[in-house]
């Protein structure tokens, strides 16, 4: 039996290195270290992450200062680099993926957590949750050879013959643009959004449902007035979780934005995104000074995407508290 | 009935309808995408596919041995160092930390994980691929380990939270040091979960295709040993799709085909695996 092992306390010498000591032997403390430093280390690469970000960038943040992230100019001949192409491109593309997936995901999270039958929408969550899994050079490649032709053949010239006069419809349309961009991205938002305001819709409590249907309000109006008001905190949060993954976005944008530093008023002109830029030109960065203003891009994505992830989670958080309170 | 409800009722069949569009739009989606790829992939798939090396420009046929080996290593390395830190780091959080320290861990993990991917791979570009001069294996397996590490962090710690508080303290009450209990009674409790929660973790980065463009890189040949460019198939699916050549395009949708079966293939045994007998932690 293992307790016929172990020395009685009373046998040992007083507490402190003592004890340290025989807890040692037992196996407690090397286990407890051993998993401390598991979660250090997790801190530690954060932090990595961080330190090399701002080390590796300090060339191009010192000769270009706030202006990196103001100025157009990207001519990496004459070692002039601007951001402001690439921050608008990635801002503009993320914004109208927000504006289709918004009421999308809004729409089927409600759906999934408040109005379809059990078995129905266990099957449509895990059917999301296998949509969530796509990787995204796979909406890239169908971006490529199935979205941006029937963009070209049906849609564009529909939308044009309707709002054509709208600057933003302006100009002739090739396929590869900040449009087509914005629409693949917002494709790959939308399970997010689904599955997170699911969870923070289910999560307000049970009470404050049936206090609303008891007091004859029909489901859709519990679900407005009372649930979902409940849940705005969350499902705030689940807009910038969303927002922070369309912003740092990669491939599917690198493959449909068409790759041309410029700011347009147009959404069917190409354009650039920050995520696209490092992508395309990180391993043909000749000098130093090229590579450090890629990092500062990677450094403005990591600082925008770390703060909305922050405070996404911290407004999930605090839903999800509110319903476990009460 | 009065004119009120009828309206009441009206809007909410209406919502009711509409939401409902939403979820089958949403559906929708991923039946298209896999029918696409299914047709497109199915089309161009042959043995070749996976026996040969890719063709040179201009000629015909080829396929992407390389790439999938490749890939295979890379993930292999990631899994190696990745789901050691993960699974430890997760049992710390539920068996040993404070309920304060937890949360700070709890909430960089998930800052950790929102980190674009392409930051990760400049991040590995400058720590792991500038000192050893060259790109590499290696560096693809760390960028992607290091992508692993947070969602095992978290379904390992999940996993652990829902064992029972009474299966820890009848191991503890037969005179188990804590360790013990831990190791022989509450990871085995929920390893089912535990181990789910790892393929889902392998699954998501399996398609991750910018943390490689610069650690990787890709190679048209062979990659013997761990210290060389080696092709993945993510970055072939990439380099090939925007490539303006017929046959590569072809390639491309094959390799496509080929990785999300495989993603989707892990996500729905893993899936599955979780909502056989075991606790689904909520709440």
């Amino acid at each position: 039996m293992s307790s016929s092992v172990t020395v009685p306390e009373s046998a040992l010498p007083p507490r402190g290195a003592q004890s340290f000591i025989s807890r040692l032997k037992a196996g407690e403390e090397i286990a407890y270290l051993i998993t401390l430093t598991a979660g250090v280390t997790i801190f530690l690469i954060t932090a990595l992450v961080l330190y090399e970000l701002i080390a590796q960038s300090a060339l191009s943040r010192h000769k270009f200062g706030w202006s990196f992230l103001f100025t157009s100019v990207w001519d990496p001949v004459a070692g002039n680099f601007g951001a402001l192409p690439f921050i608008y491109g990635t801002v503009t593309t993320s914004l109208l993926a927000l504006l289709i997936a918004v009421p999308l995901g809004l729409g089927a999270a409600i759906f999934l957590a408040e109005m379809a039958p059990p078995k129905i929408s266990n099957m449509m969550t895990f059917l999301i949750e296998l949509l969530a899994a796509v990787p995204s050079v796979i909406y890239g490649l169908l971006g490529i050879f199935i979205l941006v032709p029937v963009l070209k053949q049906s849609v564009v010239p529909a939308l044009k013959s309707v709002f054509g006069a709208l600057p933003i419809f302006d100009g002739a349309f090739y396929g590869m643009s900040i449009f087509s961009a914005g629409i693949v991205l917002s494709v790959m938002i939308v399970p997010f959004i689904i599955s997170v305001s699911r969870e923070v819709l289910l999560s307000v409590a049970r009470d404050q449902r049936e206090a609303s249907l008891a007091l004859g309000a029909s489901q859709w109006q519990t679900i407005w007035r009372v649930v979902m008001p409940n849940a705005s905190t969350g499902i705030m949060g689940s807009i910038f979780l969303a927002l922070a993954r369309a912003l740092g976005e990669t491939m599917a944008v690198t493959m449909v934005i068409g790759n041309t530093p410029q700011i347009k008023a147009s959404l069917l002109a190409p354009g650039y995104s920050i995520a696209a830029v490092i992508a395309n030109e990180f391993t043909e960065a000749t000098g130093d000074l090229y590579l450090s203003a890629l990092v500062e891009l990677g450094l403005v994505l990591f600082g925008v995407t770390f703060v909305l992830n922050g405070m996404a989670r911290l407004l999930i958080m605090t839903t999800a508290q509110k319903g476990a309170h009460k | 009935m009065k004119p009120s409800s009828t309206i009441k009722n009206l809007v909410n069949y209406t919502m009711f309808a509409v939401t409902g569009l939403c979820t089958v739009i949403a559906v929708g989606i991923l039946f298209f995408i896999l029918g696409y790829l299914v047709y497109n992939g199915g089309k161009s798939l042959s043995l070749s596919f996976f026996t040969n090396l890719p063709a040179p420009v201009g000629e015909m046929g080829g396929g992407m041995a390389n790439a999938i080996v490749g890939s295979g290593k890379v993930l292999l390395l990631a899994t190696l160092i990745g789901i050691p830190i993960g699974f430890l780091g997760g049992v710390y959080l539920s068996e040993y930390s404070s309920e304060r320290i937890a949360f700070t861990i709890r909430y960089i993990t998930d800052l950790l994980n929102g980190v674009p991917s392409i930051v990760i791979g400049i991040v590995i570009y400058t720590v792991v691929v500038h000192p050893m001069g060259h790109f590499s294996t290696f560096a693809g397996g760390v960028a992607l380990g290091i992508m692993m590490i947070p969602i095992s962090v978290r379904s390992t710690e999940e996993f652990l939270h829902a064992v029972p508080q009474s299966l820890r303290e009848a191991a503890l009450a037969l005179g188990a040091p804590k360790w013990k209990s831990i190791v022989t009674v509450v990871i085995p409790a929920a390893m089912r979960g535990i181990i789910s929660g790892t393929m889902l973790d392998l699954a998501r980065v399996a398609g991750e295709t910018a943390p490689l463009l610069f650690t990787a890189l890709g190679n048209q040949f062979w990659s013997p040993g761990w210290n060389q460019p080696s092709a993945t198939l993510p970055v072939m699916i990439f380099t090939y799709a925007v490539a303006p050549y017929e046959d590569w395009h072809r390639q491309a949708w094959a390799a496509g085909f080929v990785l999300l079966t495989l993603v989707l293939l892990i996500n729905v045994t893993a899936r599955l695996a979780l909502s056989r007998g075991t606790y689904v932690p909520r709440g």
